[in-house]
């Protein structure tokens, strides 16, 4: 029924098909390959991306229920691979760690000297991208590697690193993505993108090529092309995903929405809940403000220069001399909000929200980024004193 | 340089106090290349062992590249261990960091340059520029206000700007006591006296943000084009690169949009609270 | 008189007033100078005059606490020094001390009040111009009282 197929006739546009059993070879490969392979793994009750080993190491049969600031983790009546959706994790914590050292510095006869950290970027192989996530690595990309500058931590990590994405059969209940053109189907930025259908006779993967990279690896492989009908049952599962959506946004002139409407009493009533706890931000795939800390020895003779997670939510971040230019909650989140959904296209002319809904979950008080959305425009009266976007 | 997170080391060769809360060092660069150029109106990251790193703006000549001036006034905890440094030590440098003032936008104009507070440092270089290229400009106005005499910054140079016949310069402080001889007062006070012609001018204005508010709808009064009134924004930087997020402000970047824009370009944010 | 007259028309505070007016002010008008430290006003005495300054500057000073005075604003060419006679009891403020020769046209407060009080145009014109400058140097005020310079606690 399959045909064998001619690796020189593949393409980065093919469609082949991997069997269950092919994965676990492609991650050895990819480990061959002296890559670092980083997938979905249970620990501590969620899903969060950790080193695989093999495929044992995925939470095969596991799913998540996800809501307004709840999360957890069910079994499935099938052995899927991939029948979850996002976790409190996200890649930005490979391709900029939460804690980075990027300079040494040490205490000289003359004074001191400071040496940039230069140490080899990992290899990293991550197994399991949603689309959403692909997406948030293309806008991190913006971000990190751009004509004003490139960033060495990030940069370095990026350009070695190996995507294989899978696509979404299932949409979780504070997924947004379909809203925000995300997904739930990975159109461009991975090196290979899976679809996993899994039905009581078989269990295989429609594999889309991505990369010439991803060529080379599946070469071991000798995949067979997909059929029609493999490639249609992946798409007809696909726009399953797309049909559950538990959240939609409205992005229509979101960018004008947000701007106009700086001064809605809206953001007053977000106030009185939003705890400032930064969670939204940690978890978010493209939040990628940092500080730099200097930690010295107790000698003080040496001293190293670390980059950390920030947070807009702080008040320490917007710190100038004099007080924190926003010290109310309420200014915070609005930074936060009017920077997803409309000065990110300024910067970066892409949205900065991908839709993948963590920052419903992981919200201590459920706050729901959807539910503000619509809130502001259900009830935003253009105000008389609009506020001109400079741009 | 660019995306680099290495500072170059500068030795202190002077230390000069302004007033009694602000100095200013004179640095020698000591690492790779004795040139240090930079644009009126940009600033540093500068790095203290076992401190961290503070974003200041340049204070000297432009026109200067051997030696590099900062002024630094005491506020938070690195700007006081800053001040315990001494001649010979050294400093760690990144940058220069922002667009500055955009001088060719002045060239055949007349020059208004309003200062508030410590924001007479960012606009010194561009002052020299000014005066080491006088043909290129017509009148000079320099207009400084500041809290009191004694917390006047650079006073041999205003001395010196003062005495001259091709510059008008203007100091006013918000009180004073009686050995004071010169305006009290607001700064935008100053500014229906002496600026005659809003057409051909062009203002360069850095202080607080308030001052800067006032000092812009005063100029817009005097008929000021919006395009032709820049301010220099602060907000806080950690990287200079545009990558910590920090120095946000609306959708600007001030470490690569600024932090030097023209007024038809902030207004919107400038009447908005906390942005 | 009749340079007087002009001298009030040419100054902007002024401007575009009608000759009739501008007649009846300069009914109240005198020349004056002042040298070089003149006290021109005494806080507590009667305000009975304001002076519009031709030439040289004069420090409004108040006795501060425990430092002797303070200068809280100074008043230079063209501008208005005084409009404590407008409103009762009519007594000065602040002190006004000359920090150099002051050339100013002083105008009698008493006959304009009553000028005004017969003439309601020129009253109206009169505080309209006065509330100009009071509301100018209440938003100056305002912004010295934020101490924008000052290290913030």
């Amino acid at each position: 029924m399959y045909q064998e197929v001619d690796m020189a006739k593949l393409n980065p546009e093919s469609v082949v098909i991997l069997q269950k059993d092919d994965l676990a070879k492609l991650l050895n490969i990819l480990r061959s390959h002296s890559y670092q392979t980083i997938g979905p793994t249970l620990r501590e009750n969620a899903i969060v991306y950790d080193e695989i080993q093999g495929m044992e190491d995925l939470p095969i049969g596991w799913t998540d229920s996800q809501e307004k600031g709840s999360y957890r983790l069910e079994k499935r009546n099938d052995d899927a691979y991939f029948g979850y959706n996002v976790g409190p994790y996200s890649w930005k914590t490979y391709l900029s760690p939460a804690r980075v050292r990027v300079c040494n510095a040490s205490r000289s006869e003359n004074g001191f000297n400071v040496v940039q950290e230069t140490g080899n970027a990992p290899n990293y192989a991550f197994i399991g991208v949603r689309p959403c996530d692909v997406k948030a690595i293309k806008i991190l990309d913006k971000v990190f590697i751009n004509d004003f500058c490139v960033d060495n931590v990030y940069g370095n990590r990026r350009k070695q690193s190996f995507i294989v994405a899978v696509n979404c059969t299932e949409a979780g209940n504070t997924c947004f993505c379909s809203s925000m053109g995300t997904g739930p189907k990975s159109e461009e930025g991975f090196d290979l993108c899976l679809t996993e259908i899994v039905t009581e006779q078989s269990h295989f993967f429609v594999t889309e090529i991505g990369s010439d990279k991803a060529l080379e690896v599946l070469e071991a492989l000798s995949p067979q092309t997909a059929s029609e009908s493999e490639i249609k049952e992946a798409e007809r599962r696909i726009e399953n995903a797309a049909q559950s959506m538990g959240r939609n946004l409205n992005t229509d002139r979101i960018h004008d929405l947000m701007f106009d409407n700086y001064r809605h009493p809206q953001w007053d009533d977000i106030a009185e809940r939003c705890l400032s706890c930064a969670n939204c931000t940690m978890v978010c795939p493209t939040c990628f403000c940092n500080t730099v800390e200097e930690k010295t020895d107790l000698e003080g003779d040496n001293a190293e220069r670390w980059r950390i997670w920030d947070s807009c939510f702080t008040l320490e971040y917007s710190y100038i001399h004099g007080g924190s230019v926003r010290h109310s909650t309420k200014s915070r989140y609005r930074q936060w909000m009017t920077h997803k959904l409309a000065s990110w296209h300024d910067q970066f002319d892409t949205s900065g929200c991908v839709g993948c809904g963590r920052c419903i979950t992981w919200c201590p008080v459920g706050i729901d980024i959807t539910e503000e959305v619509s809130a502001i425009r259900n009830s935003s009266t253009v105000p008389e004193e609009t506020v001109d976007q400079p741009r | 340089m660019k995306g680099s997170m290495q500072p170059r080391r500068f030795r202190i060769d002077k230390v000069y106090w302004e007033t009694d809360d602000t100095f200013t060092h004179e640095l020698i660069p000591i690492d790779e290349g004795r040139f240090f150029n930079f644009h009126p109106g940009q600033f540093n990251m500068i790095y203290i062992f076992g401190v961290g790193e503070i974003p200041i703006s340049i204070c000297g000549d432009p026109d200067i590249n051997t030696r590099l001036y900062h002024t630094t006034r005491v506020v938070g905890d690195v700007t006081k261990r800053k001040q315990h440094l001494k001649v010979g030590d050294l400093l760690g440098i990144r940058g220069p960091f922002g667009n500055g003032w955009p001088v060719e936008k002045a060239k055949g104009r007349d020059v208004v340059v309003i200062a508030g507070g410590i924001g007479l440092a960012p606009l010194r270089p561009i002052i020299y520029h000014f005066l080491n290229h006088r043909d290129d400009y017509e009148s000079i106005t320099l207009i400084y206000g500041t809290r009191s005499p004694d917390k006047i910054l650079y006073r041999k140079e205003l001395e010196e700007w003062s005495s001259r016949l091709d510059m008008d310069v203007s100091v006013t402080v918000d009180a004073a006591g009686r050995t004071w001889k010169g305006p009290v007062g607001v700064v935008t006070k100053l500014i229906p006296r002496i600026i005659s012609n809003p057409d051909n001018s062009t203002a360069f204005v850095c202080g607080p943000e308030i001052m800067m508010r006032f000092t812009a709808v005063e100029l817009l009064k005097r008929n000021f084009a919006e395009q032709n009134i820049f301010l220099s924004m602060e907000r806080n930087h950690k990287c200079g690169i545009g990558f910590c997020g920090h120095c946000q402000l609306g959708s600007y970047f001030l470490c690569k949009d600024g932090p030097v824009f023209s007024y038809d370009k902030l207004k919107s944010y400038l009447s908005l609270k906390e942005v | 008189m009749e340079n007087l007259e002009k001298i009030l028309s040419e100054h902007p505070f002024f401007r575009d007033l009608d000759e009739d007016s501008l007649n009846l002010i300069v009914g109240c008008a005198s020349n004056v100078r002042f040298e070089k430290d003149d006290m021109i006003i005494r806080e507590g005495d009667k305000a009975d005059k304001f002076y519009i300054i031709r030439e040289g500057s004069v420090a409004l000073e108040i006795q501060g606490p425990g430092k002797g005075k303070i200068t809280i604003d100074t008043l230079s060419d063209g501008e208005i020094l005084g409009w404590s006679w407008l409103f009762p009891p009519y007594h000065w403020r602040f002190d006004g001390h000359a920090q150099d020769r002051v050339r100013a046209i002083g105008l009698d407060g008493k006959c304009l009040r009553e000028k005004c009080e017969e003439n309601h145009d020129l009253g109206y014109e009169l505080l309209k111009r006065f509330s100009q400058i009071i509301d100018q140097r209440l938003q100056a005020t305002r912004l010295q009282l934020l101490d924008i310079y000052g290290i913030p606690s």
